[in-house]
């Protein structure tokens, strides 16, 4: 396998996007990831990105992002109708090929515009489920339901989740979410898609995040530290929510067995929407929360930018350890409704 | 300058989908008041049935689907205070895994009951709707069984 760095990042996400289009956007994160390598998207070896066309209900609306990058003359491109970090996946693939050096992998999302709880409904299989349209929260307190029924958890461990999640994100910028709050004052909120408080739920968030891959000695000639992908791999279950164990996600643990995660990495980068999927992600990912910090940049309960969130994960780990604030990480993302698919991987500084 | 043209434009993608030879058995099954099921590799049964075996991958044969009870027992269910478009109630109300008699998997539908009535192991069964034309929405919804 060839060696795969990430060299930048850059991410913007707020509650709502008035008056920028997906393009206008992407426009300044995009150079703004491209500023500190010192290369134009013209120079890359391939590009790819992640976002659904449902939020902005128009088929092909991802082409018309590409006038983000300059497409002109043309440029070798792809897109997946999923999260950025499923094109990250891609364009890791694509590096391997050993033709090419560079990669930039791009995602966006506009939920604010429209209902996306209702969005994501049409992402389930359409005759049994999809006609029936259970929106995301809906299917996420059903497996919140069946983790607090199983004994595993209780309602105090979704508070101490969203309380770490709040406390965190105090530090980020792009977080929408943040304050210091302790559990006892979230479990005195009401119940509101039972067995769910309000903020078990991940909100509303407009965004858009920029990564760019370098492999072996380029990734060394353009950026002092890069931040090495040391295994990476996703995984699925059944498709159905009813058919599979919801307390457990097998295709997170057998990812982070294929990836080849480490014993108590420094941080874990978790795309959990709803403080329920990262007590069942801690799990499957054998991680012990006293040795690793779980999401210090708040996570997606603090800012969820649908198809952004789990690029924004990578994105986040990249940031920590090329500052030197930690050596290694797990990333994690996930697709699909109540953790369907996984995707996990390693990163590690070089110095 | 008062003439502004403008164009509707639907937020929607209108496919149309066929069912398929396991999916369209099911749904033909549920026009006549039958629920069928899957017997899998593994020895459990699943419903509604996969058009694949799980473990084998082998494709599910429509003709070996048996039959399950249409009563059976909540295994998950949570609260839906925001009902939308084409749910299967315009009020608040419960969405509920449902492991019916015979079967060893969940399927999901609407539960008709009183949020305070409801916990999981509790019995329910199907509640048919009185035109069925082999949808899901044959079934109206799910609710409590006995009493």
């Amino acid at each position: 396998m060839r060696d795969v760095a990430i060299v930048s990042f850059a991410q913007h996400s707020q509650r709502r996007e008035d008056t920028r289009n997906e393009v206008e956007m992407l426009i300044p994160v995009i150079r703004e990831a491209l500023e500190p390598i010192g290369l134009t998207s013209q120079d890359m070896g391939f590009t790819v990105s992640g976002s659904t066309d449902y939020l902005a209900g128009q088929a092909f609306a991802f082409v018309q992002a590409l006038d983000a990058v300059g497409p002109w003359p043309p440029i070798s491109e792809s897109h997946v109708e999923m999260d950025g970090a499923f094109a990250l996946y891609e364009a890791w693939v694509r590096l391997q090929s050993g033709d090419i050096d560079t990669a930039l992998v791009y995602s966006f999302g506009k939920s604010s515009p429209g209902d996306v709880a209702r969005v994501l409904a049409l992402q389930l299989e359409p005759y049994l489920l999809g006609p029936l349209w259970p929106d995301a929260v809906s299917l996420a307190a059903l497996q919140a339901r069946a983790l607090l029924d199983s004994g595993k958890a209780t309602e105090k461990d979704l508070a101490r989740v969203v309380s770490r999640s709040r406390k965190n994100a105090q530090a980020n910028p792009y977080a929408q979410l943040k304050g210091d709050i302790d559990e006892a004052a979230l479990l005195d909120e009401p119940l509101y898609a039972d067995p769910l408080r309000k903020h078990d739920v991940p909100p509303v968030s407009d965004g858009a995040a920029v990564l760019i891959l370098a492999a072996g000695d380029r990734a060394r000639e353009l950026s002092s530290n890069p931040v090495w992908i040391r295994g990476i791999d996703h995984r699925i279950d059944i498709q159905s929510p009813g058919s599979r164990d919801l307390t457990v996600s097998p295709s997170t643990t057998l990812a982070a067995k294929k990836a080849g995660v480490p014993k108590d990495p420094d941080i874990a980068e978790l795309h959990a929407p709803f403080s329920s999927q990262e007590l069942i992600l801690i799990e499957a990912l054998g991680l012990d929360e006293t040795r690793t910090s779980i999401n210090p940049s708040g996570g997606a309960l603090a800012a969820n930018a649908v198809m952004v969130a789990g690029l924004q994960r990578f994105g986040e780990a990249f940031n920590r350890i090329n500052k030197g604030d930690a050596r290694n990480a797990v990333v994690h993302a996930t697709s699909g409704p109540c953790l369907q698919q996984n995707l996990v991987a390693v990163l590690e500084g070089s110095n | 300058m008062s003439d502004v043209l403008s164009a509707p434009h639907v937020m929607e993608f209108p496919y149309t989908r066929s069912t398929g030879p396991v999916v369209g058995a099911f749904l033909t099954g549920l026009r006549d008041q039958k629920v069928l099921a899957y017997h899998s590799s593994d020895g459990t049964v699943v419903c509604p049935p996969p058009e694949y075996d799980a473990h084998t991958v082998a494709p599910v044969e429509a003709a070996k689907l048996i039959e399950v009870a249409s009563e059976g027992v909540v295994t998950s269910w949570s609260w839906n205070p925001a009902p939308r478009d084409g749910n299967p109630f315009d009020r608040p109300f419960a969405w509920a895994l449902v492991k019916l008699d015979g079967a060893d998997t969940s399927m999901l539908h609407a539960l008709d009951a009183e949020r305070g009535a409801i916990e999981t192991g509790m019995r329910v069964r199907i509640r048919w709707a009185a035109e069925r034309v082999g949808f899901i929405n044959d079934i109206a919804c799910f609710e409590p069984a006995g009493g």
